[in-house]
């Protein structure tokens, strides 16, 4: 049999082309039909230190990044050594011989990258070199990186042709290295082309797009990692008249400035990371008490304080659900998918607009920098909503009564006080007990308007459920799907609408024996949110700063499966 | 409106400075609808936390749109409503403690933004609402709730502070001067770019400067306040430094500078650079 599915990861120090070597892949094959995904962690500084990619080919949608390495490219010796036991049993290391040497290792493919990249005239070339090396162990045409590099470099400029015969003359040194050694690891199956129109994105790319689809005019943010791409991308696209895109002085400035640009009618959005998310506690409160639309993206990464700014973590759900003080709850979407992220980009910025309030969408470091090839989103039709406009005569209750009511817009009709502090109908101050019972069971009843949310189930006459959230999602539908290949009774649910959950799925949960989480914390943070709602959940914790191995998962649901079966016994 | 509301359940105290920053805000208000035939709708009140705050609700007649948001942030609520929308006229009111104490950090940026809105700041040397906390403008020594043994931090000099900080309109008038308030609210609410007027208004219950401010010739106390002379220039930075070198609170226009563009002005520039590319065509931008 053919083999179905390639794993290589690129391993060295920042600036050795770890990332573009990776990415290109990628590119390279999502060209020619395969279904890709990236996966990055860098070291957080500038220039240097340990760095790595990993790329994962398939035949068929890729849900997780892969356990075990076909193929480690290592640039250095302390890459090597580091990511030398994550190589599979038959896999090869192909490793930068001129920069150091291996001995006593049966899986080691030596080549002197730099020098074999002298040879072509172009010292850049050493990435097509390492490309040309792992399409020949898994005899690979050879013509897909051809094609790939010749659509790359034709740009237009002189040197064009010049680049393109010594990336190509690189392919063949190292399709030649790889070939003399002998290691094969078995060809690689035919891409079986998916349907329809294909874009490859990464996270924080969806998620872009996903607003602007919604009608995105303000995007306000603050640089912080991994969440800055997003500022970047609207920076540079999101512009003309009635847009305003901004780097603001701080988290605080951007969160009111955003409050500001919702009250006053524009649909407006910011991008931050735990610290800076820490720091719009505040503002986030005050758009919930004073109803102003707006959207919090926090791309999560580890630990409390600085914690970890380049790993991988889902520890900011309890915190996203309750930013700030006082009686709320935020609307959360945790897209679990890179296809995903579009579509939780486009719904935040509805949801916002349709329940005038704050949305915080919780994407992860893990799905921000992976590069996917998704189906390309349907926009024939028209996504955005927009929310109620006030649009009667002034002396306006903008307040009144226990339901969403239609917003005015300053320099229109219906002038009123938007108020942080409680108030009355029109939006003075007010302690008067009647007027916050009124104005709390108001803000909160308008989260009945969120009840759209979707959501997946599979097996549902299962008594043991598996439901992940968020990026453990691809991880966990591994997991789950082995699982039941191997004859296990169990069944699966997943939603990214994290509040308001789809209460269809809630009542099935409540049905179950079990509900197991995996989930990227320490505390089990989604499990307890379900305990909350009457599901006996129990959580798969990991607190790494990496996702989870989909064979940690499998013998993680096995043992909490068995020993409920025990109990149940 | 509010006074009209018997719901609303907040009061300034007999004899508070803010009542006649109320006063001179809401001419300058009129004067602007009617010399610039705009609606008073397409004016924004952004309140801060404080007793200067509620002044948003406390507006009398056609009432504006407002905005009563956290405690020192009303700089940048203003900077995104303008920005969502330049055609508004927007203005700030704060205390010294929620423009100057917890809201410091946001002048700067505004200055340097030169943004086009006015802040009028209600500055009593004390935090009232709290029940008399120092401020930053309280006294070096200053007996308060909050330093009982004495304030052992000085006392920030704000007027140096916005010049120094590149503020573009810098106006300084006492609360109990209406007039002048009021007319030196409506030059700043046209002046193009960043505009603080600055009131010094007493707090009669924690801090009575009143007395302080005017003099009292009879005690044989000279007045800390005293007008700018005829002869300032307000347009000369060096002037301006000086005035504010030198003792006691000079009031009228300290300093303006109209040449800069606006950051709205800037913003627009920025327009049309590059176009905004449709969904569709951003999105087949990632085609493989």
């Amino acid at each position: 049999m053919k083999k179905q599915d390639f794993v290589v990861r690129f391993a060295g120090e920042g600036g050795q082309g770890v990332v573009t070597s990776a990415e290109g892949l990628a590119q390279a094959m999502a060209q020619s039909g395969y279904y890709v995904q990236t996966f990055s962690t860098f070291p957080s500084q500038i220039r240097g230190g340990p760095t790595w990619t990993q790329t994962r080919i398939s035949t068929s949608t890729v849900l997780s990044s892969g356990d075990d390495l076909d193929v480690l490219v290592a640039f250095n010796e302390e890459a090597y050594n580091t990511h030398k036991d994550d190589v599979g049993d038959d896999g090869v290391i192909v490793y930068n011989s001129g920069d150091f040497s291996v001995e006593n290792s049966e899986k080691a493919l030596g080549m002197d990258f730099a020098e074999l990249a002298k040879q072509t005239g172009n010292n850049r070339a050493a990435n097509f070199v390492v490309m040309g090396a792992l399409a020949e162990l898994v005899d690979l045409p050879i013509d897909i990186l051809e094609e790939f590099n010749r659509a790359k470099y034709t740009r237009g400029r002189p040197s064009d042709q010049q680049i393109i015969d010594s990336n190509n003359m690189a392919l063949g040194l190292g399709s030649v290295e790889a070939k003399t050694s002998g290691f094969n690891l078995g060809e690689l199956a035919d891409a079986i082309k998916p349907e329809g129109d294909q874009i490859l994105v990464n996270g924080n790319q969806a998620i872009s797009l996903g607003a602007v689809a919604a009608g995105l005019e303000v995007f306000i943010g603050y640089p912080i990692s991994p969440a800055t791409p997003i500022l970047l991308w609207m920076e540079a696209n999101l512009v003309g008249e009635g847009k305003f895109v901004y780097q603001s002085s701080s988290e605080i400035e951007s969160i009111t400035s955003l409050v500001g640009a919702g009250y006053a009618g524009r649909k407006a959005m910011t991008s931050t990371a735990g610290p800076g998310f820490s720091l719009m506690g505040e503002g986030i409160g005050l758009a919930w008490m004073a109803e102003i639309p707006c959207v919090v993206v926090n791309v999560q990464r580890g630990g409390p304080s600085t914690g970890l700014p380049t790993k991988t973590e889902q520890s900011d759900l309890l915190t996203a659900l309750y930013p700030g003080h006082g009686d709320l709850k935020i609307p959360v979407i945790a897209p679990g998918t890179v296809e995903e992220c579009f579509y939780a980009g486009l719904m935040a910025v509805n949801w916002a607009e349709r329940y005038q309030g704050p949305v915080v969408l919780l994407s992860e470091m893990a799905l921000s920098e992976r590069n996917q090839n998704i189906p390309k989103p349907d926009l024939s039709k028209n996504l955005g909503e927009t929310r109620q406009i006030y649009q009667g005569n002034n002396g306006y209750l903008r307040y009144d009564g226990f339901e969403l009511s239609p917003m005015p817009i300053p320099g229109q009709s219906g002038s009123y006080v938007a108020n942080g502090s409680e108030h009355d109908a029109m939006g003075d101050t007010t302690h008067l007990p009647s007027r916050h019972i009124q104005m709390t069971e108001r803000r909160f009843s308008k989260l009945n308007l969120l009840n759209d949310g979707s959501f997946e189930e599979q097996n549902s006459s299962s008594n043991i459920a598996v439901v992940p959230w968020g990026g453990s999602k691809g991880p966990a539908l591994d997991a789950y799907n082995q699982l039941i290949s191997e004859g296990m009774d169990l069944g699966w649910y997943y939603t990214m609408y994290i509040h308001p959950m789809p209460e269809e799925m809630l009542n099935a949960l409540r049905k179950k024996d079990l509900v197991i989480v995996p989930e990227l914390n320490y505390m089990g943070q989604y499990a307890s949110v379900l305990r909350s709602e009457g599901i006996n959940a129990v959580a798969i914790t990991q607190y790494t700063g990496l996702p989870f191995k989909v064979r940690h998962l499998v013998s993680e649901i096995k043992n909490l499966v068995s020993n409920q079966i025990k109990v149940g016994v | 409106m509010t006074l009209k509301n018997p719901e609303y359940d907040f009061k300034w105290c007999p004899g508070c400075g803010d009542f006649g920053v109320r006063r001179g805000i809401e001419g300058a208000l009129q004067q602007h609808v009617t010399e610039k035939e705009q609606p008073i709708s397409n004016t924004v009140v952004v309140a801060g936390i404080g007793c200067s705050g509620n002044m948003v609700h406390m507006l009398e007649k056609e009432q504006p749109f407002g905005i009563h948001g956290i405690h020192g942030r009303s700089l940048p609520l203003a900077f995104g409503i303008k920005m969502a929308n330049p055609e508004l006229n927007v203005l700030t009111v704060a205390g010294d403690g929620d423009f100057l104490g917890i809201g410091m950090e946001h002048i700067g940026p505004q200055a340097q933004r030169n943004l086009n809105i006015t802040a009028v700041v209600m500055d009593n040397g004390v935090y009232g609402l709290t029940k008399g906390q120092s401020s930053p403008t309280s006294e070096l020594g200053a007996i308060t709730t909050s330093t009982p043994y004495g304030k052992i931090e000085g006392k920030l000099n704000p007027l140096r502070t916005y010049l120094s900080f590149g503020v573009s309109f810098i106006a300084s008038i006492m609360s109990s001067k209406v007039k002048d308030l009021s007319a030196l609210v409506y030059d700043a609410m046209n002046h193009p770019g960043f505009a603080i007027v600055h009131v010094q208004s007493p707090c009669t219950e924690y801090n009575n400067t009143y007395e302080a401010l005017k003099g009292n010739p009879s005690k044989g106390i000279a007045p800390l306040a005293y007008d700018i002379p005829e002869g300032h220039d307000p347009t000369d930075i060096l002037a301006a430094q000086e005035l504010l070198n030198s003792d006691g609170i000079p009031l009228g226009l300290i300093y303006k500078d109209d040449t800069r563009e606006t950051f709205d002005e800037r913003s627009h520039k920025t327009i049309g650079v590059k176009e905004m590319k449709s969904i569709d065509a951003l999105v087949d931008g990632f085609s493989i």
